[in-house]
Parts: structure tokens; sequence; C-alpha cells
């Protein structure tokens, strides 16, 4: 545990002595940047959204349709790296949360009812508010009681559904009408690149530009004063709370913006399976977005980003590599689960900090700087030495 | 024995008439059938140093942990400026005006040592959850604000120089100062310092021995203590614990005289 502890210090020292020499290729970098931390968020965001238009407009319907699914295992993955990483407080019941996102959407999402957009945030409030609940009662759990504890949500969630069967789908689920794009819309992306805009294609744009927006608010937040105190009461409890903080109000906290994500990742979810079943949100996804937040870095939004691809992206890979060596269908399909156990003991024995920590440790200054943190102490040091 | 003080010592007799800032009075705490204090009172003047001494397990970390709310009383009043104080909870704490460095150093090991004085200012913020999410104006310059008094702090303590480095990289005895800047930031009126002389070598004890004098301008100091030399040359009056009682109370001078201190505090010591 000392040596990543002790890395990211390390590059602290190598940047004050370039501080000291002059500006690096970060530190010149960095002048460009909007001062703000909402401008340089909001900048992120808008490099994000011109990518998004180009791989989307590049790709064949069948990426779009992996880039859609990609945008709701990100939305919750951001959320989950903020609540186990920052706050430390494990969940096993995110996917659960997601349930509770898509179907609220299928309740309420009619073609002529509420516009999408409502819908979406009733089903990021609704969580939160299960959130709050859920959140109250883990505040006073640790380690591995919290991990049962959401795991027993997890597992009872999805019963509500058959249970209620008349009500909810039962078994065989809820349709959810996909919402058709727009006419405002088709005419923007056709002006762009002269496509036409199928279905795939609109609720990829629709999860992707949610998944952004995730991500900015939650960059705002980690960077800010409450980032800060979710950390620290995730480091020591004791002296948290002789700083004034109220454990269990930050915990609950932290819970239920998290919720709010997986809500909203359930919403996206829904619009895009188009159903919302019981066997979608076992705890087999629970457990997958914790694994994409560990093997992309636990408490790194880019870790976050990166893990879904993973959870998206390797599968359909691994079956290929099976297939070209020979393996039948079944078991190519069948080598995916082992691989991806292997990765994720591997990550946690050689790499704890997961893919961030390792790009972090290649490429000094990496991810550092993009809060008011490294900014405003330079300032601070180089006032005072003029 | 005594050290040329950077403040004048108030005369023992003032110390006393002052009306306390905080009061410990008639505190009892029982573990099971184990009784840790048993009629434990204290008052503790403004801008004074108070030093709590007393032998392993005389229940001196005990008085501590009632003072900040860990442990309750099972009788016995606490009072803060002559109001008693009920309900005393850890968050109150730092909002009442009382600071507390802990035994190890309890550093936030995944903040930088900025971050982590931050923490400590943190009852001066004044930005809420909604700014924060935006990112708004609003925000920005509340950390900002946090953060000047943060590097102040850490300023004052000498330890700026760390300011973007990680606790568990520094030298002990600059952690201890980190702490100390952490608990400081907050701007107590009192603050309670447990064993903060541990660890330090002799030099960095004499400077801590001046800081505490200075600190006294500006809050009242207490101090639970192993090193007899950094007591007695700090403080202006001390309560000695033994076995959950208190055995003598006042200047150090009379303290360091009064046998029943001497049978259990440096009678032990000296047979060590």
């Amino acid at each position: 545990m000392a040596a990543p502890a002790n890395s990211p210090t390390r590059s602290d020292a190598a940047e004050t002595v370039e501080d000291a020499t002059g500006p690096g290729r970060f530190g010149r970098l960095r002048r460009w940047l909007p001062k703000s931390v909402l401008g340089r968020h909001a900048l992120l965001a808008l490099v994000g959204l011109v990518v998004l238009v180009l791989v989307l407009e590049a790709t064949p319907p069948f990426a779009n349709s992996q880039f859609a699914t990609m945008s709701y295992y990100a939305i919750a993955a951001a959320g989950l790296t903020v609540l186990t990483g920052l706050n430390g407080q494990i969940s096993l019941g995110h996917g659960a949360l997601m349930a509770v996102g898509a179907y609220t959407t299928g309740l309420l999402l009619t073609p002529d009812g509420l516009p999408l957009v409502v819908v979406m945030v009733i089903a990021a409030v609704v969580t939160a508010l299960v959130g709050v609940v859920v959140g109250a009662a883990a505040s006073r759990l640790h380690g591995p009681y919290l991990a049962g504890a959401t795991l027993a949500f997890a597992i009872a969630v999805p019963g509500l559904a058959i249970y209620f069967h008349d009500f909810l789908g039962g078994e065989q689920g809820m349709q959810i009408t996909a919402p058709r794009p727009p006419a405002w819309f088709s005419d923007a992306v056709y002006f762009l690149s002269a496509n036409e805009t199928s279905g795939v294609k609109f609720l990829a744009y629709v999860g992707w530009v949610t998944a952004l927006l995730v991500l900015l608010l939650l960059a705002n937040l980690c960077s800010s004063r409450v980032g800060r105190v979710w950390r620290a009461v995730r480091d020591d409890e004791v002296a948290a709370e002789l700083a004034g903080i109220k454990l269990g109000r930050v915990r609950v906290l932290a819970f239920t913006v998290s919720a709010a994500c997986a809500g909203l990742a359930g919403a996206v979810l829904g619009v895009v399976v188009r159903l919302a079943a019981p066997s979608g949100f076992t705890i087999v996804l629970s457990i997958g977005l914790l694994t994409a937040v560990v093997v992309g870095g636990l408490g790194s939004l880019t870790g976050a980003l990166l893990g879904s691809a993973l959870l998206v992206f390797l599968p359909p890979a691994i079956t290929d590599v099976g297939t070209s060596i020979g393996l039948d269908d079944v078991q190519a399909a069948q080598l995916a689960p082992l691989v991806y156990g292997a990765v994720l003991v591997l990550v946690m024995l050689l790499a704890p900090s997961g893919a961030v920590g390792i790009a972090k440790r290649l490429v000094p200054g990496f991810g550092r700087g993009r809060g008011l943190r490294g900014r405003s102490s330079r300032d601070h040091h180089s006032t005072r030495r003029s | 024995m005594t050290e040329p003080r950077p403040d004048p010592v108030p005369p023992p007799g003032a110390v006393r008439t002052a009306a306390p800032l905080f009061a410990v009075d008639g505190v009892e705490v029982r573990f099971g059938g184990l009784v840790a204090l048993d009629d434990v009172s204290l008052a503790v003047a403004p801008g004074s140093v108070h030093g709590v001494i007393g032998p392993n397990g005389a229940g001196k970390t005990t008085l501590f942990n009632v003072c900040c709310g860990f442990v309750r009383p099972d009788a016995g009043t606490l009072s803060w400026h002559g109001e008693p104080v009920r309900d005393l909870r850890p968050h109150k704490l730092a909002g009442t005006g009382i600071a507390r460095t802990l035994q190890g150093v309890g550093l936030f090991r995944g903040l930088t040592v900025t971050e982590n004085v931050m923490i400590g200012a943190d009852r001066h913020r004044r930005a809420g959850f909604g700014s924060a999410l935006l990112a708004l104006r609003r925000s920005d310059r509340d950390e900002r604000a946090l953060r000047d008094r943060a590097l102040a702090a850490l300023d004052e303590l000498g330890a700026a120089h760390y300011a973007d480095r990680l606790p568990g990289s520094l030298p002990y005895p600059v952690q201890k100062r980190v702490a100390l800047a952490r608990a400081l930031v907050a701007e107590p009126e009192m603050l309670l310092l447990d064993e903060p002389a541990s660890g330090l070598g002799e030099d960095e004890m004499a400077e801590l021995g001046a800081l505490i004098r200075t600190l006294t301008a500006r809050m009242a100091v207490v101090l639970v203590e192993h090193h007899m030399d950094l007591v007695m040359s700090v403080c202006d009056r001390i309560t000695v614990l033994d076995f959950g009682k208190v055995v003598a109370d006042g200047p150090p001078d009379e303290v360091r005289d009064d046998p029943a201190v001497v049978d259990a505090y440096l009678g032990e010591e000296a047979v060590q």
C-alpha cells in the first residue's frame, strides 16, 4: 500500500522543481485552460461532445448500439466510483438502483406523455430518494457488513418486480417505448454529417449527452469542498468528526448522489434496451459495475469511463479470440467471464490503483491540475517567491 | 526549571478567580465495574495553558474524550463560557470553538497537506452543495478563501513548504505540525492537545513549548502530556490524575512539591 501512496508525491516534488525552472509541457498547456473550475470542466465536456459526434457519425449502427450500452455503464460507474473511491462506501446494490431508474422510466414514458428529459429527471430523483433510505441504513455499516446489506438490496429489488407482476410486468418485464428522434435532431445530424438518424444513434446521443452532463457535475463535486469532505471521511472518521463534519450526513449525501447517477443510468438503460426486466438487474450487473470502477481506477472518473468501455468491448473481443483459437461458440462465450475474473484479480494484486493509477505512474503530470488544487497553491508559492 | 516565557505569567490567584472558559465538574465515568474517572473537576481559564498529567491509565485520555463528547459521563457536568453543555457531540465541537489534536496524528492520508488543513477550516465555509455541484463562482471563491486560511496556518507552523505533499511521505514531526495546523486553522477558543510532544526530539519540543505559549494570546490550551519538562515549563496550571481521581491541582511549582503527586507520578518515574 505504501508504494502507490508514495508515487503521486514523488511526481508532486518533480512538478515543484519543474515550476521553479519554468513551466513544463503540462504547465504551458495549463496556462491556456480557463481559470475557473466550471470553465475547465465545461471545456472538457465540450471536447467530449465533439469527440462523441465524430465517433457516432463515423461508426456503423452496431458500434452505435455498443456506445449506447457503454453510456449507461459509464453513468452508473461514475456514480459508483465517487461513492466507493472517494467516500469509501462499497455498494453491491447499484444494479438494483439502476432497476429503480429503469422501472420508473418504464412506468412514466408513454408515446404521448411526458418528454424523455422530464422522465429521466424524475427517474433520477426517485432513485435518489431510494438512495437516501438505503444510504441512511448504509451509513452505520462498514466494509463487509455494508457489502452484505447492499447485496441483500440488490437481490430483493428484482424480486419486487416479480411480486407486483400486474403492475411491473413480472418475469417478462415491462416494455418501454423507445422515444423517436425529434425532427430538429434529425435535421441537425443531417446538416452535420449528411447521415440519416437511426433510432439507435439517437439513443446513443441521449445516453452520452447524459453521461457527459453527469461527468461534468461529478467532476465539479470532486474538485470542490464536497469531494474533499467525502475523502476526509473515508480516510479518518474521528479526525473528520472533530473538524465538525457530520459523518452520517456526509455518507448519506454521497450515497444519494451515487444513487441519482444509478437512476439516470437505469433510465438510459431502459430506453436503450426497451425493456425493464428482473433478469437485467441481477447481482452480476452490480458486480460488473464494481469491477469496472476497480479496474479503471477507484475514485477516478476517467477510470470509470475506461472501466465501462471494458465492460462493453472486452467480452466480444475475448469471444472473437476464443473462436479464432478453435473453441466452439459456447466455450468462446464462457471465456469472457473467466478473463474478466482474472483481470479483476490481477488488477487487485498488481495495480490496486487501476488503469488510471498505472497511467499516472507512466506519465508524470497525468490527471493533475484539473481541480483548483495544483493551481492556486502554485500561485501562492509564486507570489511569495516574487 | 522555569524557562523564560514569551507572555508574563499571570499570578496563580488571578487564574483562580477569572471566570473559567471551560469547566468540568464532578465528572464520573464507569466502564462496567471499572471506574475510569471519579469526581473529576477542572477549570480552564481563558488564555491559559492547563496541563493534565498522571501515570498511565490514570484517565487522562478518558477525560479528553469526555471533553470531546466521545464518552458520555455517567455523572457530572461540563460548562462552556459558564453555560452548561448538554449533549456534547464530537462534530459539534468545532462549531463550539474547541479543537483537538489526536494522540496519533490522525491525518487524512489520501489528502494533500493543504487539503488536510482545509478540512480543519471547514467550519468557515460559506458555499453549499448546490454551488459545488454547479461549480458556481461562490464555490470557487469559498475554496480560495479556505485554501488561503490553510496556507496561512501552515506558514505559521513552518510547514507551508510541504503544502502539496501527502502526509504519509513526511517525517513524523512534520506530520504533527500539520495536525496542529489543522486544529489551529479552525480558530478555536480552546485547543485540546493530546500528547503533542510524543515522538519529538529535544529541540522540537522546546519549539513546541514556545509555540504553545504564543497561542495563549488567542486561545486557551489544555495539554495531556508525559514529558514533565514541557508540562512544567508551559503550563499555568496543572491537574494531576491518579486512578481516575484528581490528586492535585494548582500552579506547576505547587504541584511539583505536592507529596501526593510525587507519590503517584514522579515517584513512579524516579523508580524507573
